[in-house]
């Protein structure tokens, strides 16, 4: 998934009367849930593909991402973007100074500098939370390679690209 | 190192194109000489596949780095696989020269 643009969403014009209510929490996932099915016009079905779950899985991401929308706008609440158990398709970097995003192809450099105007005001993007990366990988015993796990794929019927032999997944016997 | 733009007309002036695989032209920049050649994308018109033909053509050039306003979904992990850097600017305005100064800052 792309990250999105924006961060939330403030409401604005509040009737006399209205309290600060605390934002809503709307999380990745739900956000790209929403995004796949209303923006870009997938069904549940296509859109549970592209994002790795299964079909129901992603009917329950989308019916709380509904409820969180429809509660914010009816109570007037801000709307935050952030968190949940997601894996962007590489690892995405934002850079503050000219505002653009950017993936880090080669995984063991660092990044410290924006690729593309090289300020150092760049941070990567789900920065405030640990639980983002998912854990969800499958690795070869023989080599360590790694890949993510294909939701439905058995990973002891892959084998791995380099030796051959089958996966495990990882985190469990 | 070769970085390509995907923009909308083939002068220094014209704005960023937001799509990857359908965009009018491609500038390809080469930081290390400070040349660049604006290439008409051969995908642009074809109904399928433009972006995954595109990433084939900008391989092949040797391009590293691309900046575009958004890229696919069939694209990205492509992209990944062939360790090209993506760079996503959502600024709709941008022209080519602005984004030549920012890759020299």
């Amino acid at each position: 998934m792309n990250p999105p643009i924006v961060r939330g969403f403030k409401p604005y014009g509040k009737e006399q009367g209205a309290d600060n209510l605390e934002a809503i929490t709307l999380n990745f996932e739900e956000y790209e849930a929403l995004k796949l099915c209303d923006y870009d016009m997938y069904n549940h079905s296509q859109a549970s593909a592209i994002m790795n779950v299964s079909r129901p899985t992603f009917t329950r991401i989308y019916a709380s991402a509904r409820i969180k929308i429809s509660k914010a706008f009816v109570e007037g609440r801000q709307i935050e973007i952030e968190g949940g158990k997601v894996y962007f398709d590489s690892e995405w970097f934002r850079c503050s100074s000219c505002g653009c995003n950017f993936n880090n192809p080669h995984m063991q450099e660092k990044v410290t500098s924006c690729a593309l105007c090289g300020s150092k005001e760049v941070s990567s993007y789900p920065s405030n939370n640990e639980e983002t990366a998912t854990e969800d990988t499958c690795y070869c015993p023989t080599c360590g390679f790694e890949k993510r796990h294909q939701h439905g794929n058995r990973c002891n019927k892959e084998l791995c690209p380099t030796c051959n032999k089958p996966m495990k997944r990882r985190g469990r016997q | 190192m070769k970085i390509a733009i995907t923009s909308k007309g083939n002068t220094l002036e014209s704005e960023l194109d937001p799509r990857f695989g359908h965009c009018a032209f491609f500038t390809i920049y080469d930081k290390t000489s400070g040349g660049f050649e604006v290439i008409p994308n051969p995908y642009k018109g074809s109904e399928e596949q433009a972006g995954t033909l595109a990433v084939k053509f900008l391989k092949d050039k040797g391009v590293e780095k691309i900046v575009s306003g958004d890229f696919g979904l069939k694209v990205k992990p492509l992209l990944d696989s062939l360790l090209i850097q993506m760079i996503v600017i959502k600024k709709p305005n941008i022209t080519i020269s602005q984004i030549i100064a920012l890759i020299n800052h």
